[in-house]
């Protein structure tokens, strides 16, 4: 792995360190493998303390990592095939929205998502998984295509915000998020939500309202992106520097969700983040998946309508 | 106003009368300066052209008083949930203070006032954002009354009015207020099934998570003219992405060449016009 967060440095250093090691231990043929084995085994315990303390800004830092899995390496992982649609019907295509069919254990799934893009090629074809109202209005075809056949839907949470740009205007973004909103709240179908990296504010809303909210450990679930916050309230001094602070206001972690009544459930990533395993990310987020689907399948549609109805209405706090 | 502001009988009778509250008990000959060409304009004529600047016709902002006066029937509207109030549920730095703040500049406890209304003679629920209040960003508060507001009139088979303006989901509140959005969205979708039109009245400005979740899913819309209506405000967009708008960019007139409007109205046809569409959506 060649990119290591600023709060891994300790990790880092120590990695090199055993690369080094086992550089030595091949061109000499001297055998160091105790050692190797001690600093692997120090490596593991630094990872665990080090994670066990992120601050609210390292789990920024860490659901935004750039290796990171997103929706397409979770779909290969997840089923056993999928094909992928294209086009909303009216203008155009969204390559930042994944939408398509497929296979989860031999059940028939919608699946759609945010992917942001590896290389700055591919993040540029993607606009970093910024969608535009193509990408809602793809993502919506295939949800009603679910609501059509009786398959449930997957929805997979990762984008820094939605696409604002004078062209995605002129396609009404506005529209195609509070359409998706609507459209959602009534789906004859179960909708599973997860959010496996940035759940950006209403970019990420407008594919996220479900029966069953899951956050990844490391995840993170926010009205406005942290430094966009400390720019505009003088509580942070109107300073972009000052993000650290606002995303610790902003209580934006997947735990912090969850205790706020907005995740349904959290699932543990692999240790230092899933990026250091994403098949064993993929094979748990699985397992949530199909356990919650088989209880939302048990269902009648109208009580599977009134409850996600009651989830939504009855978030707030007044008096 | 053209009509002169009685109390409401929903109101307790210690407060003020209303015509002193929207005009904040300030003598009548105040000047105001025109935010569209600063041009000053004498208070009490600006009042009788509904607060529209006669030079450069900019629809200057409205309170909730203001507009509901201009909107509903004389001595119709009678509010409820007045003193509905947020409970900081992130415990924001200075949001507590801010809340006090501008409970006592607005005279109000958030960002909506809601309430049955009649509109020619016909019952109406009159949903109105108070922009005074932090910008009208929506948080708990307006989320909650806006759920309300669309199950009482699907209840009571009236149509929804909502006057839409604010900044967006009020980040004080963190992943509540953006929750709003689905919440609004889902009350105002249950209409369907309720057969009761919803009819949204667009004022300047209205940005973000407000635009993104019930305004624009409203079944007519009418915008009132230059208002500013979009995702992202046009500065915002300038900085961010590093170019220059056209003038009339995320403009109501905008929104309408693009057909995302039923309509571009000036304010004093908006009244004539849901009296129209009052007869017309039975």
């Amino acid at each position: 792995m060649d990119r290591w967060l600023p709060f891994e440095k300790p990790l880092r250093e120590l990695e090199e360190e055993i690369l080094e090691l086992e550089r030595y231990t091949a061109e000499k043929g001297i055998n160091r493998s105790r050692e190797i084995a001690a600093l692997r085994a120090r490596q593991e315990e630094l990872t665990r303390d080090i994670f066990a303390r992120l601050s609210p800004w390292d789990n920024v830092q860490l659901a935004r990592h750039p290796e990171r899995p997103y929706t397409l390496d979770y779909i290969s992982l997840m089923l056993s095939d999928f094909v992928e649609l294209h086009g909303d019907r009216r203008f155009g295509d969204d390559p930042a929205v994944v939408a398509g069919v497929g296979l989860l254990e031999e059940r028939p799934i919608v699946v759609v998502g945010h992917q942001k893009g590896r290389d700055l090629k591919e993040r540029q074809l993607r606009n970093f998984g910024s969608a535009r109202p193509e990408g809602y209005r793809k993502a919506l075809r295939a949800m009603k295509l679910a609501e059509k056949l009786g398959y449930p839907v997957l929805s997979l949470v990762d984008t820094p915000a939605a696409d604002s740009r004078p062209e995605s205007e002129e396609r009404g973004i506005c529209e195609s998020i509070g359409r998706n909103l609507a459209e959602m709240s009534t789906l004859r179908v179960p909708i599973l939500v997860a959010i496996i990296g940035e759940g950006g504010s209403g970019g990420a809303i407008a594919l996220a309202v479900g029966d069953w909210i899951i956050m990844l450990e490391h995840s993170i679930y926010s009205v406005i992106p942290p430094e966009s916050c400390a720019v505009i309230l003088s509580a942070f001094g109107r300073d972009a520097n000052r993000g650290p602070e606002a995303a610790a206001a902003l209580r934006l972690s997947a735990r912090q969700t969850l205790k706020l009544g907005v995740a349904d459930e959290v699932l543990d990533e692999p240790l230092g983040g899933a990026h250091r395993n994403p098949a064993g990310m993929g094979e748990a987020i699985k397992r949530a998946l199909i356990a919650k689907l088989d209880s939302l399948g048990q269902l009648e549609i109208a009580e599977l309508l009134r409850l996600r109805y009651e989830k939504f209405r009855k978030i707030g706090n007044f008096g | 106003m053209p009509r002169k502001a009685k109390n409401s009988s929903a109101r307790k009778t210690s407060e003020p009368p209303l015509r002193e509250r929207v005009m904040g008990g300030v003598p009548d000959d105040l000047w105001v300066k025109c935010t569209g060409c600063s041009a000053m304009l004498y208070s009490k004529e600006l009042e009788q052209n509904l607060k529209v600047c006669r030079h450069c016709g900019s629809h200057l902002r409205l309170s909730s008083a203001e507009r509901i006066l201009l909107t509903a029937d004389e001595d119709s509207f009678h509010e409820r949930d007045a003193d509905l109030a947020t409970k900081d549920p992130l415990t924001f730095p200075g949001y507590k203070k801010d809340i006090v703040r501008y409970q006592g500049q607005s005279g109000r406890k958030d960002s909506m006032v809601w309430g049955e209304a009649a509109i020619g003679g016909r019952p109406v629920i009159l949903a109105v954002s108070e922009f005074g209040f932090m910008g009208g960003s929506m948080g708990s508060v307006m989320g909650e009354k806006i759920a309300r507001a669309a199950e009482e009139a699907a209840a009571k088979q009236w149509p929804l009015i909502l006057v839409c303006s604010g900044g967006g989901a009020r980040m004080h509140e963190g992943i509540i207020s953006l929750m709003q959005m689905a919440k609004t969205t889902a009350a105002v979708a249950r209409l369907a099934d309720a057969r009761v039109p919803y009819i949204a009245i667009f004022a300047d400005p209205m940005l973000a998570g407000i635009a993104a979740s019930f305004a624009f899913i409203a079944d007519i819309i009418i915008a009132e003219p230059g208002a500013i209506v979009g995702f992202a405000g046009p500065r915002v967009v300038e900085q961010a992405y590093r170019i220059k708008l056209p003038p009339g960019s995320m403009t109501s007139e905008f929104h309408f060449s693009h057909g995302m409007v039923d309509m571009v109205l000036p304010r004093r046809e908006i009244r004539p016009m849901l009296i129209r569409l009052m007869g017309l959506l039975k």
